[in-house]
């Protein structure tokens, strides 16, 4: 098990915005955290980097209890994450930011860029330009390019589809699968169910702090009751992307 | 007017002088609020530690007149060293034990605010206290020396060292910010503080060095001005520490070359408005700049560029 989390509590203040959640993210698997807003997934996420400290419960990652270890050691032990919003230091160029993705290690070497360049040939072209004068989908991008630049275990990835053209998400959603394929676990947060789940292996549904179903995402896919409440219309079957 | 005319030159050479050393000071004011979005009130006081420390130095070398060549640049650099080293460590010190444990209890800026205000008054009492309130003087380290004029002015060593070793801090200090990882981390800390830890920095050691850095900037600044002025006092900081803030925020608080901008453009404003209204109202004409902007333009002369992410 790269990830596990048990019986996690975390507060804002008096509120529980997570009451008690627990969920196992396995080497070389996509699993995808759906839910509606204000569920409790980027609390979740940010708990999971160390942003926000659990009032009770634990978090296992790569057989290291991490619950209370700093954020930014987590870094280093191989967790790494595209927030939500996108988190893009906006007064950098892009090249900056993804000098800041391979910060724990010092200067990048040249392979690295390259490689973020060759899956996002567009943040290439803008290498000099500043992270805060990209466009929605460039910025999403950048921000999945920069978490690869520390070379993580585990990529958690903050609604990455969030107010982006559906082609772009369809081409970041490829691109995911691709970072998977090359032995990156993946770890997704999203209200865009239907995609999210048709590139997941398995899934889990939250609703106000807690799992409320989990299982295969084929499975979630076809639950009615996930169906009604999060995907809308029901997918086509030859919508499906190949999971092979 | 006819002042301003007479004495362009004399007020242009004086107010480089003095505005480098606002310039100085006001870095640490810039890099503080960059990146904990604070102002580091206290910030006058690490200065007048520094001043303390380079009298000392010369106090311990035993200067009692003026030293010329080789000897003279040994001691300025030993001052210098001491100068950063006093007020990088009360800097440092400083963050520890009256910011840090506010911000890791995730207190309001008021109550950072306030303990700024009461860690200020704390330093001015202890320095008073222990070495009394009277001004005390420098030995005279440095002839004088006039070495050309331009106009009416009298460009004199002691002013272009001045001007001279702020320009070169300004300058290492923007290689540093924006050439070194450390810089990087210091700079993402002050855009996007959770994406900074996201990244793998260390926020905390990133602000004690943000601090560190400040300090010894302010402490080029006490050494520069000992040397200038050849006078200390428990509370050198206080008017020195306002303008310096005033700088900052005319150059546009939290960018780095706005704040030596800032010091030299005030520098010159309250030098060639005192020309015309006379000395006594420098002063209130700085001070007179500080609203005026704060008014008209809050952002500054170039914007608060280290920040820019969170308006
Ligand atoms: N900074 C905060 N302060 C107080 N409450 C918060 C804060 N962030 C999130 N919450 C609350 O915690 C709950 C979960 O929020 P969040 O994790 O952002 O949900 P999601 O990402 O699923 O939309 C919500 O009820 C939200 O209002
Ligand atoms: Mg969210």
């Amino acid at each position: 098990m790269l990830l596990e989390i048990a019986d996690l509590q975390v507060h804002y203040g008096k509120i529980e915005a997570i009451k008690g959640l627990s969920l196992q993210v396995d080497e070389g698997e996509i699993v995808t955290l759906i839910g509606s807003n204000g569920a409790g997934k980027t609390t979740t996420l940010k708990t999971i980097s160390g942003l926000r400290r659990p009032t009770a419960g634990s978090i296992v990652f790569d057989g290291q209890d991490i619950t209370k270890l700093a954020g930014h050691r987590r870094v280093q032990l191989g967790l790494c994450q595209a927030p939500e919003g996108r988190g893009i230091f906006p007064g950098m160029t892009v090249l900056e930011n993804l000098e800041m993705g391979a910060y724990i290690r010092g200067k990048p070497p040249a392979a690295d860029l390259d490689r973020a360049f060759s899956l996002f040939p567009r943040l290439a072209e803008r290498r000099r330009q500043q992270g805060g004068t990209l466009s929605g989908g460039e910025q999403q991008m950048l921000a999945i390019g920069r978490a690869l630049m520390a070379h993580p275990k585990l990529l958690l990835l903050d609604e990455p589809s969030m107010g982006l053209a559906p082609l772009i998400v369809t081409q970041i959603f490829a691109i995911l699968r691709e970072i998977n394929n090359s032995g990156t676990t993946i770890l997704l947060v999203e209200q865009n169910a239907s995609s999210a789940l048709q590139l997941s292996d398995r899934a889990y549904l939250l609703e106000t702090g807690r799992v409320v179903m989990s299982g295969a995402a084929h499975d979630l896919l076809y639950e009615p009751a996930v169906r009604d409440a999060y995907l809308g219309a029901a997918p086509q079957p030859e919508e499906r992307t190949d999971t092979s | 007017m006819h002042a301003f005319v007479t004495q362009f030159w004399p007020s242009t050479i004086d107010g480089l002088t003095i505005g480098s050393i606002y310039g100085l000071i006001a870095l640490g004011y810039t890099l503080v609020y960059g990146v904990l979005r604070l102002i580091n009130f206290a910030h006058s006081e690490v200065f007048m530690v520094g001043t303390f420390a380079s009298l000392f130095t010369l106090h311990g070398l035993g200067i009692t007149h003026a030293e010329t060549g080789f000897a003279l640049v040994g001691v300025l650099i030993l001052m210098g060293l001491a100068g950063m080293a006093g007020s990088g460590i009360t800097a440092v010190v400083l963050e520890r034990v009256a910011y840090r444990p506010l911000r890791k209890r995730g207190s309001s800026r008021l109550a950072a605010l306030i303990s700024a205000i009461g860690a200020s008054f704390f330093l001015q009492e202890v320095f008073a206290l222990r070495y009394g309130r009277d001004l005390l003087s420098f030995p005279p380290l440095m002839n004088k020396t006039v070495l050309f004029h331009i106009g009416s002015g009298q460009v004199r060593a002691d002013k272009v060292l001045v001007v001279v070793a702020a320009l070169v801090m300004a300058l290492a200090l923007d290689r540093f910010v924006n050439g070194s990882r450390l810089g990087r981390g210091v700079r993402a800390t002050a855009q996007d503080p959770d994406t900074a830890v996201l990244m793998g920095v260390n926020i905390d050691r990133i602000v004690m060095i943000t601090f560190l850095v400040g300090g010894m900037m302010a402490g080029v600044a006490a050494m520069l001005y000992g040397n200038y002025f050849e006078l200390t006092q428990y509370n050198v900081g206080f008017l020195l520490g306002i303008k310096a803030f005033t700088a900052a925020v005319l150059g546009g608080i939290g960018n780095i070359r706005g704040a030596l901008l800032g010091g030299l453009t005030l520098g010159l404003i309250e030098n060639y408005g005192g020309s015309v209204f006379g000395a006594q109202w420098k002063d209130v004409i700085a001070f007179t700049v500080l609203v005026l902007v704060l008014m008209v333009r809050p952002t500054g002369l170039l914007g608060e560029k280290l920040t820019r992410a969170r308006a």
